[in-house]
């Protein structure tokens, strides 16, 4: 094994890391990684979207520790030594390495302006700069002023705008973006951000910033003799390399800054490399992800062995402001000998087109679009392709919208991550046949996401109709069988494939149609017909384990429990020999039961108090609480009283997915509601309802649908938002998933739930009365019901013999499944095992 | 699977009537629905009537997962072929001739099943070995 020592844990340096763990079957390399800020990689691109409701959680890239892989946080690299091969940290490690990589980035640069570092003066590049910015606005700022009209002093002026206060950008250019755009389309832009409350001020040079009587930032000077008074300043003027550990070791950088390095990513010593903004190539610091992300894939290749080189990246740019489009690629101010200009300037629409043509018109060399940014994504990739229609028409409103199919197989879908239309339709051949899928197999879109739209449309062209149907036995969503269903009165899944779908059904349609009829109310899901269809833990009201045991799991509305319930449950394990365990729903799971044990064990529990638990059920599982102001010295409302009443208004619902809830006291949240599909947390005035939330696969926390609501208010708006999932979300969708794929999102949500917009709360309203009503424990019936009781025996023919294959050991003085013994068939039979 | 092939020797092979193990009556056993039955030698089979009237019994036991429960699991087709998925990891297997959908190496014993009217029989003399 070799050492690799990587300084810098941002972007590039994460992607590297990654890209390497990816290549190196081998186990070639150990990597250390040192990072200064105190948390691992984060999307710097998004960072933004931090002011906008995301996390730190939600920036991250995610921690690449493990076997190969040690990442040290919150440690600086102190300084190189290329003779003994070594790199020693802030905190007095010492570590040695056999190839060094540096992705150190680059520091916002600062003009040495006086007055450029009073308390209040700021810069934009880390989430510990963005925290001092919000706290700057919380301890009061009104106003800010942005140094610097480019990308990044764009988004930071939004930033100061989000935050509440009246933002200035001011621009030392004539115009906004100079970097990127030309003065039409700058002048337009202009017009577009003023309109966002934001005031630009181009072609005017900061001389100085001048304190107030508190010693901070107060006023900004200005060539022209005037000023702005301000009570915080930005400074996005541009970027520095951070390149000081490398001069100070030596190493080659380039006129302006930057560690040179060559095509391979080597620095002029062959043992040390850099990528991302720390490096110069060919004379050029990138200061875009996607050249940072090229640099890291060539070095990971190289590492291995292979033979990839970096000859110059795509610097197209798209401006994430909200609601101001602005886009420019490839040659975007027509710097190419002899190449021709077709621009659209409508100041009346607000929309202004660029397109950058070789001298004979046939070739796209570049562009700039601004107002509406929608052909972006498709003329970006024909950079340097011919043209496949009249260049005029791809940029007029009314024009063609072009597909992909003009674009060549080599085109760059996406440049943040490289990848070509080509490495995309083989994708899609290859079976990935949704938008998650080709993120996953070719990271295309999961950086900006602008290629999105492009990922879309070459699935469609591809033939692939994100197809609605359920399966091959029904062309419909499940949404749309519902409706069915509701409109037909059809009550079995015999009726509903005659006339509506064809074949015999299958584990996918049959339990989704169960779990419909059951919905809307059609008895006990184990009568008659109804029993076949239920998935495997409907179908005998438990939970199947490993071994076909079962798992039992009663009702503990809220978490609350007598002592003498308690007993009963105890008591009953102990009886049948029953696994115990508490579960993450506060309430007690009882395992390891065959199957003709259920009846027994059920009887014993009904007879004490208990109901079904739906644990086995896509149905409300538990509504958890806190002890809020029954015991809590800081509850401020009933949580657990709540949280009980919800429980039984809601037990027994069947729903697409499972549904979880819980009631927390105050805002400290101890029943951690906000993880939960509605949480509520109380407050001085009543109760917060929030949706969406789940742990899971991909964990999310609830938003805030409506505040300070009364009881009877908040379980009408309930009682609205779970009856409008029912009928409209697709089959195991969890309501998170709901709500993000719904047209208009949480804000149409809120309109439905809160306001009524579609005029159909009252419907929903009378729905779920009907659900409570009928409402009656599952376990009670089947004990009931001779017929139904016949499905829990293990053999038809013999009743009462346990199956052969079921054994137990002992861990932690409990049962658990052994190994199946004697008659039982551990292993897979294969056609070559049997000969 | 020599284990298989020496349990089901018991039976004399030309012993016909013997070889016949009742498995329930035949109102037991619903369109749709699966019950599991014990075979003479420990074996157990998974018995299923479809919605169309047919009978198949194939081995109860899982073999992606070992446990005995496809009885259990849901009854279906896939394209007019006759199938079980299993209730643990969903693995789907032709009912006429036990082999798994998901893995073509891997299929399931089967044994002829017979309706009287009254009762239902699987015929255990010897299963259809899956594997071969
Ligand atoms: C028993 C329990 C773990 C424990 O020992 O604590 C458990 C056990 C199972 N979970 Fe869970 N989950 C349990 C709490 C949770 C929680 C925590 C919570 O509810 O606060 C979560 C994350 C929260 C959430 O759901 O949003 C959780 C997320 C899942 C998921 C992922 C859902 C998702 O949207 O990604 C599944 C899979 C699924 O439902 O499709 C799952 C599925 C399962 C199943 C039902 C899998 C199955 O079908 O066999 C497990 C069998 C339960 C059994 O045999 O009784 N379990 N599971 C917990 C039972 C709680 C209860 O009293 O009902
Ligand atoms: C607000 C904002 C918006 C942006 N938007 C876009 C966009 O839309 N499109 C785009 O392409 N690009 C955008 N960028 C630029 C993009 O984020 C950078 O190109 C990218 O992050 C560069 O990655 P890097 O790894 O080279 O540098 P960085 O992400 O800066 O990572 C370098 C890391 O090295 C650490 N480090 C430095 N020296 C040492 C040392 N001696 N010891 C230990 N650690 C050290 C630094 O603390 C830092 O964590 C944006 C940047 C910002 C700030
Ligand atoms: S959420 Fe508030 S009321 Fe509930 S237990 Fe925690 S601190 Fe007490
Ligand atoms: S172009 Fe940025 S994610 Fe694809």
């Amino acid at each position: 094994m070799e050492e690799l020592v990587v300084i810098g844990n941002g972007m590039v340096g994460h992607r590297l890391v990654e890209a390497l763990r990816d290549r190196d079957a081998a186990g070639h390399w150990h990597i250390t990684v040192v990072g200064e800020e105190p948390r691992t990689a984060y999307d710097r691109v998004a960072l933004s979207s931090y002011f906008d409701g995301a996390t730190a959680d939600d920036l991250s890239l995610g921690d690449l520790s493990g076997p190969a892989v040690d990442v040290h946080v919150n440690e600086r690299a102190a300084a190189i030594d290329r003779a003994t091969r070594t790199v020693t940290t802030d905190s007095g490690r010492t570590l040695p390495y056999d190839r060094l990589v540096l992705a150190t980035g680059s520091s916002p640069f600062v003009p040495p302006v006086p007055g450029h570092d009073l308390p209040g003066c700021h810069v934009y590049r880390t989430i510990e700069d963005l925290d001092a910015i919000t706290a700057a606005a919380r301890a009061g700022a009104r106003t800010g002023v942005v140094i610097g009209g480019g990308l990044l002093g764009l988004e930071a002026a939004n930033a100061l705008r989000l935050l509440g206060m009246d933002a200035h950008v001011v621009e030392l250019a004539p115009h906004l973006m100079p970097a990127q755009i030309d003065e039409g389309a700058g002048s337009l832009l202009a017009g577009l951000v003023s309109d966002l409350g934001v005031h630009v001020h181009t072609g005017t040079a900061s001389t100085a910033v001048e304190a107030g009587p508190d010693g901070r930032a107060a006023r900004l000077l200005l060539a022209d003799g005037s000023h702005l008074d301000t009570d915080l300043v930005v400074f996005s003027v541009g970027i520095r390399p951070r390149d000081e550990l490398a001069r100070a070791a030596g190493l080659a950088v380039g006129e302006r800054g930057g560690i040179t390095i060559d095509d391979t990513c080597t620095t002029s010593d062959a043992h040390v490399h850099a990528i991302g903004e720390a490096a110069c190539h060919r004379g050029t610091v990138y200061g875009l992800i996607a050249p940072g992300n090229a640099m890291a894939e060539v070095l990971a290749d190289r590492l291995v062995g292979g033979q990839a080189t970096f000859t110059g990246a795509d610097t197209s740019t798209k401006l994430k402001l909200l609601g101001v489009d602005v886009a420019s690629f490839g040659d975007a101010h027509g710097r190419t000998a002899d190449c021709l200009d077709v621009v659209v300037n409508d100041a009346a629409t607000g929309r202004y087109a660029k397109l950058v043509l070789s001298d004979d018109a046939t070739t796209l060399l570049g562009g700039i679009l601004v107002g509406d940014a929608t052909a972006y994504a498709t003329l970006r990739p024909l950079v340097g392709s011919p043209l496949p229609g009249d260049p005029l028409a791809l940029i007029t409103p009314q024009g063609e919208t072009l597909g992909a199919d003009a674009l060549p197989d080599s085109a760059q879908i996406c440049s943040c991550n490289a990848v070509t239309k080509g490495t995309i339709t083989q994708a899609i051949c290859d079976g990935n046949h949704d938008v998650p899928a080709l993120k996953a197999c070719t990271r295309a879109g999961t950086s900006c996401g602008s290629c999105v739209p492009m990922l879309k449309n070459l699935l469609d062209k591809a033939g692939i109709v994100q197809s609605k149907a359920l399966c091959e036995h029904f062309a419909h969503s499940r949404a749309e069988l519902l409706e069915i269903v509701r409109a037909t009165g059809i009550t079995t899944f015999s009726a509903l494939i005659e006339a509506h779908g064809t074949g015999a059904g299958c584990d996918i349609c049959k339990p989704a149609v169960a779990s419909i009829l059951a919905s809307l109310g059609n008895g006990h899901i184990l009568e008659g017909e109804q029993a076949t269809l239920q998935d495997t833990n409907d179908r005998h009201l438990a939970n199947m384990q490993r071994n076909g045991t079962y798992s039992v799991v009663p009702r503990i509305p809220g978490g609350e429990i007598t002592p003498d319930k308690l007993i009963v449950i105890g008591e009953v394990a102990r009886d049948f020999g029953l696994y115990t365990k508490i579960t993450g729903g506060q309430r007690i799971d009882l395992f390891g039961a065959r199957l003709e044990q259920l009846p027994a064990i059920w009887t014993r529990l009904v007879e004490a108090g208990f109901e079904s638990g739906h644990a086995y059920g896509k149905s409300l599982r538990t509504v958890k609480s806190c002890v809020g102001t029954t015991w809590c010295r800081y509850g401020v409302q009933d949580s657990v009283g709540l949280a009980i009443r919800l429980e039984e208004r809601y037990r027994g619902l069947r729903s697409p997915h499972k549904l979880k809830s819980a009631v927390s006291g105050c805002a400290r949240e101890c029943a951690e509601a906000r993880g939960k599909d509605f949480g509520i947390i109380a407050t001085d005035h009543g109760w917060n309802l929030y949706v969406g939330g789940n742990g899971g696969f991909t964990p999310r926390h609830a938003d805030l649908l409506a505040s300070d609501l009364d009881e009877p208010t908040l379980i009408r708006y309930i009682d609205r938002f779970l009856m409008f999932y029912i009928r409209t979300a697709d089959r195991l969708q969890r309501t998170a998933a709901w709500i993000e794929a719904m047209d208009g999102g949480l804000e149409h949500l809120r309109e439905v739930v809160v306001e009524d917009s579609l005029g159909i709360a009252a419907d929903l309203e009378a729905a779920m009365d009907r659900h409570v009503d009928s409402y009656a424990d599952e376990w009670a019936a089947v004990l009931a019901d001779p017929d139904k009781l016949a499905r829990f025996q293990s053999f038809a023919n013999a009743p009462d013999t346990p199956d052969p294959t079921i054994a137990f050991t002992t861990t932690r003085d409990q049962p658990v499944p052994a190994a199946p013994v004697g008659l039982g068939i551990p292993t897979l039979r294969t056609r070559e095992n049997a000969r | 699977m020599t284990a298989y092939a020496t349990e089901a020797a018991h039976q004399p092979a030309e012993d016909t009537v013997s070889a016949w193990t009742v498995a329930c009556p035949s109102t037991r056993l619903r369109p749709d629905d699966g019950v599991a039955v014990l075979l003479p030698g420990g074996r157990q089979a998974a018995l299923f009537r479809t919605r169309t009237g047919e009978l198949y019994a194939v081995d109860n036991i899982d073999p992606f997962t070992g446990a005995a429960v496809l009885s259990r699991g849901i009854v279906g087709d896939r394209a007019g072929e006759p199938t079980i998925a299993s209730p643990l990891l969903k693995n789907v297997f032709s009912l006429r001739t036990g082999r798994s959908l998901d893995d073509p190496d891997v299929t399931l014993d089967t044994w002829p099943v017979h309706d009287d009217g009254t009762t239902v029989r699987i015929d255990t003399r010897t299963p259809t070995e899956g594997a071969t």
